[in-house]
């Protein structure tokens, strides 16, 4: 079921809608993703400043785009919150590279400031628009309980082992506390409740492991995504 | 562990309303404080930092301050659009051209005159002063005729006493020139390139104006020292200091800097909000050059805003300065309808310091201990 969605607003001028559609409004395939939101955003960017009354510059992406977006992450976000998350993507892509740098994720303070942001950002790097959805799906209010444990596992695990050692929860807990505990005492809590659980020290954990820990009773990890 | 279902509420993103000046004082405490045995899950359960985080890259407050909000398209009618169009052809082709002439005419008015008395009278200071003054609230107003400015000025005028500062929230550069047209304040700067550099260091001088530069280090001190010195003399013109330090886009105060709250003197506060109705007079200096952003407001129909000049407010006893400059902040944003944010401006162009990260560090650090110490 196709629906139209405010996204084809241009209808809605008729003159800006034909000097738009002579701008060659790209049509987006599986593989060009990532330079269509790079050419999207360049001609968006261009655009913004000529036809300043026009209304919302996010309505380059096509109904093709969205659902394309919506199939890779699941239908975790609706069509209208996708389209938010794009307007936001642009507004955080400076560059209009097709792709969030570090440097513009750190130029949010509020992300900035965040313990596990050195963390988070090895995996949300360089991320084009599509690959920043799926990331973003996890906090959907839709995603199940086994996405977001597989999201904090993930952070836990970065170099993509498929195991989480001491070191891995031992580096995580240091960036929680920083130097308000000592290494020593660091160590001790961890060992103390891994035993407590079940656990020895050089026993490493896998995913089956955190669903168990983490299933009961469940979390929340939710952020909502505001749409205009 | 925090109970997971609540949220670390950082001092970052809620309570717009209120003002907040939790990012000086040690922030991140949770309401609720978990008790119990330590468990492994509360140690593996990092969501509520995970939300935080995402919540941050989804939407954040800071970002909001600087975002031009386009205006709604209305011509987007059989019968509305025709006549947008006509609206543009008087815009561009009739009005913008007056303005340019009468802007011209001004100019030439206020060169032709400041010139001979800038080198001539060199001698009788006062009287060059008071000339100087009255010239650059000529150029002032020329500037805004140039673009049809509606200003309506409430509140009773400043007068030139010693020992008062003015403070004011910032938009764009032309609060300068609009406040300006009124009274004849001497401002305190960010330095500029280009011809508005040019203009700072000439006529701005005659004013008393200081100038900065953000990218100093040490400059902050040389600066504290010409604001008192300014505000002890008697006959220098009055000081209007910005302590928002950026441009913010009209709907949103930042933290105000608290250099100007420290000067031992009463605070008189102004605030400005513009009308969008016509053009959105925000500068978005990451978008437009200044230039750019004067011929927008030239080829619009006009640029409508609200001046009030507020109580003049002194230090409580007991007050810090920086909970002085809250209250003054809370006084400005509440007048002109602005919401107030806890981010300093100057994150624009820097990274927060740890020491933010480092109180939720710190908290988070505590509320393990305090648990193993239960045990």
């Amino acid at each position: 079921k196709k629906t139209t969605i405010s996204v084809f607003r241009p209808l809605r001028f008729p003159i800006s809608f034909l000097l738009r559609s002579l701008h060659c409004r790209p049509r987006v395939t599986q593989t060009s993703l990532p330079f269509a939101a790079a050419a999207a955003a360049a001609a968006t960017a261009r655009r913004a400043q000529h036809f300043a009354a026009m209304g919302n510059s996010s309505s380059m992406l096509t109904q093709y785009d969205i659902e394309e977006v919506q199939e890779h992450c699941n239908h975790a976000f609706s069509q209208q919150e996708t389209v938010s998350l794009y307007q936001r993507f642009c507004q955080l892509d400076r560059s209009s590279g097709g792709f969030i740098s570090a440097d513009e994720f750190l130029s949010v303070p509020e992300f900035a400031v965040n313990p596990l942001a050195q963390r988070l950002l090895r995996t949300v790097d360089g991320l084009n628009f599509k690959e920043f959805v799926a990331f973003l799906s996890a906090f959907s209010p839709r995603a199940t309980l086994q996405q977001k444990i597989e999201f904090i596992f993930k952070v836990y695990d970065s170099d993509g082992k498929g195991s989480v050692s001491f070191k891995d929860l031992f580096d995580v807990l240091r960036d929680l506390t920083g130097h308000f505990i000592s290494e020593e005492q660091r160590e001790q809590v961890l060992k103390q409740v891994l035993e407590e659980a079940g656990y020895r020290k050089d026993s490493s954990l896998v995913l089956a492991d955190f669903v168990k820990i983490l299933g009961n009773p469940g979390l929340k990890m939710e952020v909502e995504v505001p749409v205009d | 562990m925090s109970d997971p279902g609540k949220l670390n509420t950082s001092s970052s993103e809620l309570d717009l309303d209120r003002p907040n000046i939790e990012d000086y004082l040690p922030s991140g405490t949770s309401i609720h404080e978990p008790h119990g045995q330590l468990r492994l899950r509360d140690l593996l359960d990092i969501s509520p930092t995970l939300t935080e985080a995402a919540g941050a890259i989804i939407d954040d407050s800071f970002t909001r301050c600087f975002k031009s909000n386009p205006p709604e398209p209305w011509n987007w009618n059989v019968y509305l659009f025709p006549l947008w169009c006509c609206g543009v052809v008087v815009r561009y082709g009739i009005l913008f051209p007056v303005r340019v002439i009468v802007l011209a005419i001004g100019w030439i008015i206020f060169l032709s005159a400041y010139i001979p008395v800038h080198v001539l009278l060199k001698g009788h200071d006062k009287l060059r002063k008071k000339i100087e003054r009255y010239l650059v609230e000529l150029i002032c107003s020329f500037f805004v005729a140039s673009w049809t400015g509606v200003v309506k000025y409430h509140g009773p005028r400043p007068s030139m006493r010693p020992k008062q500062v003015f403070v004011s929230n910032h938009t764009s550069m032309i609060d300068f020139i609009v406040l300006e047209q009124m009274t004849p304040f001497a401002v305190i700067m960010q330095k500029h390139p280009g011809w508005v550099g040019l203009l700072q260091s000439t006529i701005l001088d005659s004013l008393g104006c200081i100038w900065f530069n953000r990218s100093e280090a040490k400059d902050r001190e040389t600066v504290a020292k010409k604001l008192r010195d300014h505000v002890q003399g008697s006959d220098n013109n009055p000081l209007l200091i910005f302590p928002e330090g950026t441009c913010v886009n009209n709907h949103y105060t930042v933290m105000f800097k608290k250099g100007a709250f420290e000067l031992g003197c009463t605070v008189c506060p102004i605030a400005v909000k513009y009308n969008k109705i016509f053009v959105d007079a925000f500068w978005n200096s990451r978008k437009q050059s200044f230039t750019m952003h004067l011929l927008q407001l030239m080829t619009s129909w006009a640029v409508v805003c609200d001046v009030w000049y507020l109580e003049p407010q002194t230090l409580r006893p007991g007050e810090t300065a920086i909970e002085f400059a809250e209250r003054v902040r809370d006084i400005i944003s509440v007048r002109a309808g602005l919401k107030m944010v806890p981010w300093d401006g100057y994150l624009k162009y820097s990274r927060p310091s740890p020491k933010h990260r480092e109180q939720k560090q710190q908290s988070f650090a505590e509320t393990i201990l305090r648990r193993l110490e239960e045990q």
